[in-house]
């Protein structure tokens, strides 16, 4: 019984940054790189299950990226699990959701898993498409934005509860093998121990390219996306007038807007 | 002649809102060239929509009869499928629903379409598609083009275009569901927990935090600061997840719209599409946060580049 975790490490921009020469994306220089927040909370859904249902449950954090994406199943690694997989070669550089789908679901036949759990959304991009585009792919049955999940390791259904919009909620019984995307809130992820951050350095990680899962070159990049970046830009400023001022002359400045604002009410 | 086609989408018998916002972005596309709008609407009782949906510019409307009750995902890609494929619209437009961020991108894969989700801004270059996103947690913008496509499906954000006011008489059409086994099942809706007293959709003048406050612990100063200005207290989702308030409080996609909010005051809230979705509006937003980027000041009114603790600890000597 095995469960794949598909994890981002998301890039966060520098205060001050500059795009890279062709214009398509930022200089790779002004990115921090964390481990994006929904994809903690889809880990700790499968820490649970081994933690319930035993060894018998193996779960497997994987991530497509390029070799500083490896710190994000460091994280992962230190509160569970024993190995993880990494996909990269140059030829994925600048692989859309669609693409990235089609390495995920390769690894989970590959690795012949039960389940998949992907983050809802990355925070970079704010897709919130890659996990059911793994199930497309896969032929499986989905759901996106689940809040809660009881599923027994190994059983035909799972129960669970999708988050609507304006804080309403579905109640869902779905086939598995699913995918589902797992929505912040859902548990409370686990910090990992001083331990298991030193253990996790030991874990091995299977590097593996994309001719290695039997995709061909124009299955990933561009080449493989179902849409492809013209150009990025820094789009123009909204309206807000800036206060400025030490804090006391800004909480001023606040005041006497708030209390004419009120006035004119 | 090349059609756009718009996906309707109803939840418990209501259309949503922005299916005619959706409707409006087709419109507006029709009126660069020479394209026509078809909408389509799935729903147990499609007829219940047809007048709504009978926008100046639409075409024609498809009805198509539901056999579930409620959004079925496997019912929605099956049918979608074969009513673009008899179709061949060369733009698909729906709503960046959660609804269909949970079917969206598999239709995609499925029939090999170009796919782009949360869109804002779509345009025809020298009769190329060019839609637009946001990136890097909105500060930038991100221009995208769908190569060799002869299909493209894109989710529309909300808020972004007005619906069009003035009726028109489209043609009627029907659809035939496709008849599936859905692999999943609806069982029941859980209502969020009403807030008693506290009702924020009601609220004029709001004070809300986010993940800036850093701990518990601070929101005690927050409450107190927002009860001698006589705000009502809001928050994000982070300060809701984490039970430090109840969700009740929480503005958003997932929490509540402010309808009725004048002057907004976000404190150390970065400003994620899905908090900006419940205020936005907001004619009067004040923004407090330290990082000069942050992309509430894109749509704030007023914006300080300032620690929340300094500001608060000054304000408090304002509402005695
Ligand atoms: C389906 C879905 C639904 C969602 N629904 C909602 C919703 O209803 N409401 C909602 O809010 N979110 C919602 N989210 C989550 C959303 O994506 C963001 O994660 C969330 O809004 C971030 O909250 P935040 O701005 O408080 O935190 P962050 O994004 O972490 O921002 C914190 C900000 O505080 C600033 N800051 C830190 N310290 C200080 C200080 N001392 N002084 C001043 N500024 C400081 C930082 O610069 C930063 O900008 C939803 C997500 C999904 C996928
Ligand atoms: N490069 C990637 N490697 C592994 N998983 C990813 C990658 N990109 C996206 N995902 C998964 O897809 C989820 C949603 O991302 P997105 O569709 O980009 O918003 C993430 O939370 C991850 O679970």
């Amino acid at each position: 019984m095995k469960i794949l975790v598909p994890v981002k490490q998301v890039g966060v921009l520098d205060e001050d940054f500059e795009l890279r020469d062709d214009g398509r994306d930022v200089d790779p220089d002004y990115l921090e790189h964390e481990l994006n927040e929904w994809d903690d909370y889809a880990w700790e859904e499968a820490l649970r299950l081994r933690e319930e249902y035993g060894d018998d449950v193996e779960i497997i954090p994987l991530t497509v990226g390029p070799e500083e994406a490896e710190d994000g199943l460091r994280k992962c690694l230190a509160k569970g699990g024993e190995r993880g997989i990494r996909v990269w070669d140059s030829a994925m550089e600048d692989s859309d959701p669609m693409a990235i789908s089609r390495v995920i679901a390769s690894v989970a036949e590959r690795e012949q898993v039960d389940m998949v759990f992907a983050g809802t959304l990355a925070s970079d991009h704010g897709f919130a498409q890659t996990g059911v585009s793994v199930a497309g792919r896969l032929g499986w049955p989905q759901a996106a934005v689940v809040s809660n999940l009881e599923y027994q390791p190994g059983a035909s259904t799972a129960q669970l509860r999708r988050e609507l919009e304006g804080g309403l909620e579905e109640v869902m019984t779905i086939q598995c093998p699913a995918v589902l995307t797992i929505q912040l809130g859902i548990n409370e992820p686990r910090y990992a121990s001083l331990r298991g951050i030193k253990q996790a350095k030991a874990k091995p990680i299977e590097e593996l390219s994309h001719t290695d899962l039997g995709l061909s070159d124009d299955q990933v990049g561009v080449a493989g996306s179902a849409s492809r970046v013209r150009r990025m830009y820094v789009p123009e400023k909204g309206q807000a007038e800036l206060i400025e001022g030490t804090s006391a002359e800004q909480a001023q400045r606040i005041a006497e807007i708030i209390k004419q604002m009120q006035g004119e009410a | 002649m090349a059609e756009i086609l718009v996906i309707a989408e109803q939840r418990r018998g209501d259309l949503i809102a922005a299916s005619l916002e959706c409707i409006a972005a087709a419109v507006e596309l029709k009126q660069q060239g020479d394209r026509s709008v078809a909408v389509c609407i799935l729903a147990p009782s499609p007829q219940d929509y047809v007048e709504q949906l009978s926008a100046a510019g639409v075409d024609e409307i498809i009805t198509i009869e539901a056999a579930q009750a409620e959004f079925q995902s496997d019912e929605f890609s099956a049918t979608l499928l074969s009513l673009i494929e008899q179709r061949r619209p060369e733009l698909v437009l729906t709503a960046h629903s959660i609804d269909a961020w949970g079917y969206a991108p598999a239709l995609a894969i499925q029939g090999g379409f170009g796919y782009a989700s949360d869109v804002f801004a779509i345009r025809y270059e020298n009769n190329e598609l060019i839609a637009t996103r946001a990136g890097y947690a909105e500060k930038v913008h991100v221009e995208v083009d769908f190569p060799g496509r002869t299909t493209v499906l894109l989710t529309v954000r909300g808020n972004t275009f007005k619906p069009v006011e003035a009726n028109g008489s489209p043609q009627l059409s029907s659809f035939e569901t496709k008849a599936i086994s859905a692999r999943s099942t609806h069982e029941e809706y859980i209502e969020p927990e009403s807030g008693g007293e506290v009702d924020i959709t009601q609220a004029e003048y709001m004070l809300s935090i986010g993940r800036g406050i850093s701990e518990e612990d601070n929101v005690e100063e927050f409450a107190e600061l927002a009860e001698s200005m006589e705000f009502t207290l809001g928050c994000s989702r982070p300060i809701a997840d984490n039970g430090w308030l109840p969700k009740y409080r929480q503005v958003g996609q997932s929490g509540k719209t402010v309808s009725n909010c004048s002057v907004y005051l976000a404190l150390g809230i970065s400003g994620s599409v899905q908090h900006m979705a419940g205020m936005k509006h907001v004619p009067n937003i004040i923004a407090v946060n330290t990082d000069p980027e942050a992309s509430i000041f894109n749509i704030a009114r007023y914006g300080v580049v300032a620690d929340i603790f300094d500001i608060a600890e000054e304000l408090r000597n304002h509402f005695e």
